[in-house]
């Protein structure tokens, strides 16, 4: 009733009792506009790096879309097929006819069953190990690391239950690829770990020895390192022995990464706090379970990106094996690619192009492994 | 027996093998052995390159696959171990392989400084040069003013300069770093002409858009013979490799073919009747059986044979015999009687 008499005498007052309704901001700002505007317009010169970034991409994109799909040749039965028009693209029935070679090399045809089931039981094993939820860890880590190696050795290598030996002078492709690479990073991994102790052991021997060690492998280049192995190991060795010269690159390569690997891990190392090593001294555990139960698990998830990298610079030096004639992927396409009745304008490129993916595939997914792994290990320090 | 399982397992797991020892005759330890280890190239169309199920073919592995035939009657019973141009020579050195058959240049510092010998020629290159055929040229002495892509950093290139000095003639080079530039730049049309070793052009020229527009030039302008090579002071074994390339030349020279070898072991030509092992013991003279030439022709087949089927006609590549033909239909292939 007061607020009828009221409204009509008294100059209107006006009380909020409550906040206004938030207004939806301009929608220039939100949504796919507003990020838009907000990351690769906001600025003149971030519209002009936008657009040519934008150009850049397109066109790379499109002259790889444009080799490998538009102008390339899918069928075919020679390097005749692939020569039909002036700028033909990529020559698939090239990879189509050599991708057994590409995947095993020259692998007795018979045997390239052991190359299958070992590479499946290497991914049965690897998978679960990589899956944190996965189940009888324990049991799986015995059997990737002690059982699987001699399975993959006994089986590839043959001699033995009557499978017939298959030098390794035969094998090539992905197959050598994987098992250098494999090999470096289950090698070096830990002999990486016990040289980083070394080097910061206080026994003056051991230091003295892994620095040596340590700084002799880092100071020559891998492709010095395969080349001496290959080279002249064997005529420094007595007359009548000959190391295989897949085992001299495999421990070559392992040495050589354990070298880098030493290093990562001590920056890890450097990382903790003395506080730690003193907390874990006065819970009275030795060292091995000082360093195995509180120094490790922390330093190395510390380094976990710095790992990775010494991984996949391991996984793509893999190639470097084929200055010393050993067939990785890479020169098994270099071999292949000299057959002539191949011989195209673009067999060369097909076959690097199946190179460029095979490598960024591996080594993107290591990366992202990476990442996971660094996310769930993560407790907070991570800034 | 299980002794020697034990030796043999254990071989295995340390990855030791017994390899060739430069001590006793190369000869009786690859019979010992039971197979041929040939060094031979990592990859070169035409001399060393694989067939899509992984085996090895080319003029240089049939050259091995010959005096695997020669010694074992087997022309599979060769291993290839695939060399570098810098690996190849210490390959031999060391032992490694008993023999080297990777289109090496024969030189004065190879033969005499390195312990190796050459135990003959079986590809006469050199370099040649290549144009497309609607230019109308038909000798390099017509290529006056012509610009030229080629290889830089190479005797290639010293060569080109070398010879068109000499002739009095100019031209123009377009030097690239790699082969696969130089090929993309004369396909592209940026030179009238492109030269390397005559072999190399002829693979280049498959890897050119239409291969049918090109043609190499007869003149050749620098030696380069190709040939085997065996360690020095095994005299035994010297032989057999020079005398399974002869045989293979000897067998063309006079007609016998892998197709009538078998026929012609009733031939009357003493020659012929010398050459397969039924007069004489010139087999046994070099440690093998008396039909060694025959196994050799039988399984691969005499050097004519072997030239058009890995480069030659029956190839993609297209070769023309040229200076590689014998030497009674012009070229320089000789072999010495066999008597």
């Amino acid at each position: 009733m007061t607020m009828t008499s009221a409204s009509d005498t008294a100059p209107i007052a006006f009380v909020r009792h409550e906040m206004v309704q938030a207004e939806p901001p301009p929608p220039s700002m939100v949504g796919m506009q507003g990020w838009l505007k907000k990351n690769l317009f906001s600025t003149p010169g971030n519209i002009l790096l936008t657009a040519v970034g934008f150009f850049l991409a397109a066109w790379l994109i499109w002259q790889v879309v444009d080799f490998a799909i538009v102008r390339a040749v899918f069928v075919g039965t020679s390097g005749e097929d692939c020569r039909k028009s002036p700028d033909v693209g990529a020559c698939w029935p090239y990879v189509q006819a050599y991708w057994k070679l590409f995947v095993y090399g020259r692998y007795p045809i018979a045997e390239r069953w052991r190359v299958d089931l070992t590479g499946l039981v290497f991914v049965v094993l690897l998978v679960p190990l990589m899956i944190p939820a996965a189940p009888l860890k324990r049991l799986n880590v015995i059997l990737f690391f002690l059982i699987f190696p001699v399975f993959a050795f006994s089986m590839l290598v043959g001699g033995w239950f009557g499978l017939p030996h298959v030098e390794t002078a035969l094998w090539g492709g992905v197959l050598v690829s994987l098992v250098v690479a494999v090999t470096g990073i289950v090698m070096s991994l830990p002999l990486g770990v016990l040289l980083a102790l070394g080097r910061r052991s206080k026994m003056p021997v051991i230091r003295l020895l892994s620095t040596i060690f340590i700084e002799f492998w880092r100071g020559v280049p891998l492709i010095t390192v395969l080349f001496m192995a290959s080279n002249m190991l064997p005529l420094f060795m007595p007359a009548g022995v000959d190391v295989d010269k897949l085992l001299r690159a495999l421990i070559g390569v392992s040495l050589f990464s354990a070298a880098y690997m030493a290093e990562v891990v001590r920056g890890g190392l450097q990382a903790i706090p003395k506080g730690q090593y003193e907390g874990a001294m006065a819970l009275g555990l030795s060292y091995w379970r000082m360093m195995g139960l509180v120094v490790m698990p922390q330093a190395l998830k510390l380094v976990i990106p710095g790992i990775v990298n010494t991984f996949i610079g391991l996984f793509k030096d893999t190639t470097l094996v084929s200055i010393v004639s050993i067939f990785d992927l890479l020169g098994m396409i270099n071999f292949t690619r000299t057959d002539s009745a191949w011989a195209a304008p673009t067999t060369a490129m097909t076959g690097y192009l199946v190179a460029a993916v095979f490598y960024w595939v591996f080594c993107f997914g290591m990366s992202r492994y990476s990442m996971f792994m660094e996310n769930r290990l993560n407790t907070g320090h991570k800034r | 027996m299980k002794t020697k399982f034990v030796t043999a397992a254990l071989g295995a797991v340390l990855g030791f093998a017994a390899a060739t020892t430069a001590s006793a005759g190369t000869l009786d330890d690859v019979k010992t052995k039971g197979f041929l280890q040939c060094g031979s190239n990592t990859g070169l169309t035409g001399f060393a390159q694989p067939d899509t199920s992984g085996n090895w073919t080319g003029l240089d592995v049939e050259m091995c696959r010959a005096i695997a035939a020669a010694i074992f009657n087997d022309p599979n019973k060769v291993k290839f171990t695939p060399l570098t141009a810098k690996e190849r020579f210490t390959a031999l050195q060391s032992g490694e392989v008993d023999l080297l058959v990777r289109n090496t240049t024969w030189t004065m510092s190879r033969d005499t400084s390195l312990g190796l010998k050459f135990a003959g020629v079986n590809y006469y290159d050199g370099q040649g040069f290549m144009v497309r055929k609607s230019l109308n040229v038909t000798s390099a002495l017509n290529l006056s003013g012509a610009s030229v892509c080629v290889q830089t950093g190479t005797t290639t290139e010293l060569n080109l300069a070398d010879f068109f000095r000499s002739k009095g003639m100019k031209y123009e080079p377009v030097v690239f770093e790699k082969s696969d530039e130089v090929n993309k730049a004369y396909d592209s049309g940026r030179c009238d002409a492109f030269t390397t070793d005559a072999s190399g052009l002829y693979s280049e020229r498959l890897k050119m858009t239409n291969p049918g527009d090109h043609i190499v030039l007869p003149e050749i302008i620098s030696k380069e013979p190709l040939g085997p090579l065996v360690r020095q002071g095994d005299d035994a074994w010297f032989n057999v490799v020079k005398w399974t390339l002869n045989a293979m030349l000897t067998a063309e020279e006079l007609g016998v073919t892998k197709a009538n070898v078998d026929e012609m072991l009733n031939s009357t030509n003493p020659d012929i009747r010398r050459l397969l092992g039924k007069e004489g013991k010139y087999g046994e003279g070099i440690g093998l059986s008396n039909a060694w030439a025959y196994q050799i022709v039988k399984h691969v087949g005499n050097y004519g044979e072997s030239f058009e089927r890995t480069v030659g006609q029956g190839s993609p590549l297209k070769i023309a015999r040229g200076v590689n033909a014998l030497w009674s239909k012009g070229g320089l292939m000789y072999a010495p009687p066999i008597r």
